[in-house]
């Protein structure tokens, strides 16, 4: 697989690789993601926007330049928007595969950082060289001007451009709270949404500062994901319950939203409204107690988002998968294809939507094709 | 009447630092409305900001598409989410006025970049917002400040009035397409009325004949009022 590199959010000719939930691999439009929700079914996004996390500037008492990469927050209130937890970077820029780039000078508690015209004091060396908590000088005011006119999208070195913001946020892209783009959501426009709504199903959002997704250094990224803050509206609590009763289906667009939602789910499957921090790390021996369904994008075994599959099923049947989108040549990452990957305790419904995909016409709104779209449950 | 339903909603106005903006500006915080307002000039935004502190003043130019984001961060920054957007910021075009044969190229892109692609570029980064509000069981607004040049062809309007019927056809067109998201997209002809943007239209305008900004300001606070107190069910929250 190689990664995509351009930053077209919904590029033409975008494919989706299914795993339904007998293991089944099979290949689809991403446009046709509708055609596999079922009535009844709920589909929930991540709505948060993604701030300009990546800040250059000096560190000074050595006067050596950094890159400043905020990657965590303690929670989603106003009140907590100076203090982040943050990955340094030595001297270089995007064009340098991270995994090259130095290590920042030594910390200590106390440092002066001056990002731009922010400023910023080191408050903590958390468990890594280059991982460390800074609390901003100034104002809420002051720091979202900082951020919004020196801080730029973190970087990706395998796209052609650098990314602007209008790349990274999301068509429902709502408050500012995530580091890295939740891309998923990147196959979501307002069309789609909207079609989805026309198959019987229910469209909600949680907002979730997704964090970094890879740093280069092995150490680090085995730290991955670390604390990310979530919110969880009231009423998309309640959509959740309403579809438990007639027996549809959660759909998550994106390894966030599984995160916030299993993190927020007591033993019987409901989950907790409001603000909180997801630490919850999902794996092979997650036992899912919200979340049927997942669409995301390609990743590589090794990596947390890979780690999240491990959930959903079979190792065997993961790599029967990946085996599949090689010999298909899916494109990874940010801006590549998709994988909808069904959990297989949902009833085998998944097949009988194939052939509603393929009489929808290409941007048409779907038909709601009647009996055959629902499914018993 | 119009206060209570005013108090709390998060509103962002474009052209915040003059004229109808500056009236929004004051009659919306005066009102309890948590204010973000935008404006090119530094020494105009702290101005404002020093008559209305509670009020959070933002430095961007509308017209500049790299000026969105950073515009639409702090606007959802200082507020947490957005109940209304009022986009009001305008270029006249050519000042003075001329012909359409007499005017620039350059004006005519520049009247088209403010009073076109700047509220489309900024209702189009700020709908994820408007649209949680929406399923949150609020009644987003986005009011386009229109003229009655975009209706009649007022000669030596061209640049100015051709901007603004784009402007009034974009907002029926997404009104209409909104309509499942729980989003009104409004256009609004306040009127003539005596302002800066007025006064370098018509330098020798009759000021007395012109409507104050503060009375337009009114009608759009108790429109806004309106559809506050009406927050129906979204159709996207069902």
């Amino acid at each position: 697989m190689i990664p995509a590199a351009s930053a077209v959010q919904r590029p033409r000719g975008a494919r989706l690789m299914v795993v339904d939930a007998s293991g089944h691999v099979m290949h689809q439009r991403r446009v046709d993601f509708p055609g596999l929700v079922h009535r009844g079914d709920l589909v929930i996004a991540n709505d948060a926007a993604t701030l300009p996390a990546s800040l250059s500037g000096i560190h000074l008492a050595t006067g050596s330049p950094i890159e400043l990469r905020l990657a965590g927050r303690r929670s989603l209130l106003l009140q907590h928007m100076d203090t982040f937890t943050a990955v340094a970077f030595g001297a270089g820029d995007f064009r340098t595969p991270t995994e090259s780039r130095p290590l920042p000078p030594p910390f200590s508690v106390g440092d002066s950082l001056a990002l731009g015209p922010l400023r910023a004091v080191v408050r903590t060396i958390l468990e890594h060289p280059r991982l460390i908590e800074v609390r901003f000088d100034g104002s809420a005011q002051e720091i979202w001007e900082g951020l919004a006119r020196h801080g730029r999208p973190i970087q990706y070195s395998y796209l052609a451009d650098p990314l602007a913001m209008w790349d990274t946020w999301t068509t429902i892209a709502s408050r500012p709270v995530a580091f890295e783009a939740p891309s998923a959501g990147f196959l979501l426009d307002w069309r789609l949404i909207d079609r989805i709504r026309a198959r019987g199903a229910t469209f909600a959002t949680l907002t979730h500062a997704a964090g970094i997704s890879s740093t280069g250094d092995a150490r680090l990224d085995a730290m991955l994901p670390l604390a990310e803050a979530y919110e969880i509206p009231a009423r998309t609590a309640t959509a959740i319950d309403a579809v438990r009763q007639r027996d549809g289906r959660i759909i998550a667009v994106g390894t966030t939203v599984v995160r916030a939602l299993e993190d927020a789910a007591a033993s019987d499957g409901r989950v907790r409204v409001g603000c909180a921090v997801a630490t919850l790390r999902i794996g092979e021996l997650t036992r899912l107690r919200v979340v049927d369904a997942l669409v995301t994008g390609h990743h590589e075994p090794g990596t947390s988002h890979y780690e999240l599959l491990r959930a959903f099923q079979d190792d065997s049947i993961l790599r029967r998968a990946i085996a599949e989108a090689e010999r298909h040549a899916y494109r990874t990452h940010e801006f590549g294809d998709s994988l909808f990957i069904v959990h297989p305790r949902t009833a085998s419904g998944t097949i009988t939507t194939i052939s509603d995909i393929r009489r929808d016409p290409l941007f048409g709104r779907a038909s709601d094709s009647g009996p055959t779209a629902g499914h018993s449950g | 009447m119009a206060d209570t339903s005013i108090r709390g909603l998060r509103i962002a106005i474009t052209g915040g630092t003059s004229g109808l903006g500056l009236a929004l500006v004051r009659q919306l915080i005066d009102a309890g409305a948590e204010v973000a307002f935008i404006a090119r000039g530094r020494s105009g935004v702290e101005r404002v900001c020093r008559e209305r502190p509670t009020a959070h003043g933002i430095v961007g130019d509308v017209s500049e598409k790299n000026e969105i984001h950073p515009i639409a961060l702090q606007v959802l920054g200082a507020l947490g989410g957005l109940d209304v957007l009022v986009n009001n910021a305008s270029s006249l075009g050519p000042v003075p006025l001329a012909p359409l044969a007499d005017t620039e190229c350059e004006d005519l892109e520049r009247a088209l970049a403010t009073n076109v692609l700047g509220p489309f570029r900024l209702t189009k980064a700020l709908l994820g917002s408007l649209a949680a509000t929406a399923r949150d069981g609020g009644a987003p607004l986005v009011v386009n400040i229109s003229s009655d040049a975009a209706v009649t062809p007022y000669a030596g309007w061209g640049a100015y009035g051709a901007s603004k019927a784009a402007l009034a056809h974009l907002s029926r067109i997404w009104d209409a397409e909104l309509v499942a998201e729980g989003i009104r997209v409004l256009s609004i002809d306040p009127g003539d009325m005596d302002t800066p943007l007025h006064e370098l239209a018509v330098p020798d305008a009759d000021r007395s004949s012109l409507k104050p900004p503060d009375q337009a300001a009114t009608e759009i606070v108790e429109l806004i009022a309106a559809r506050a107190a009406r927050a129906p069910e979204p159709e996207a929250a069902r």
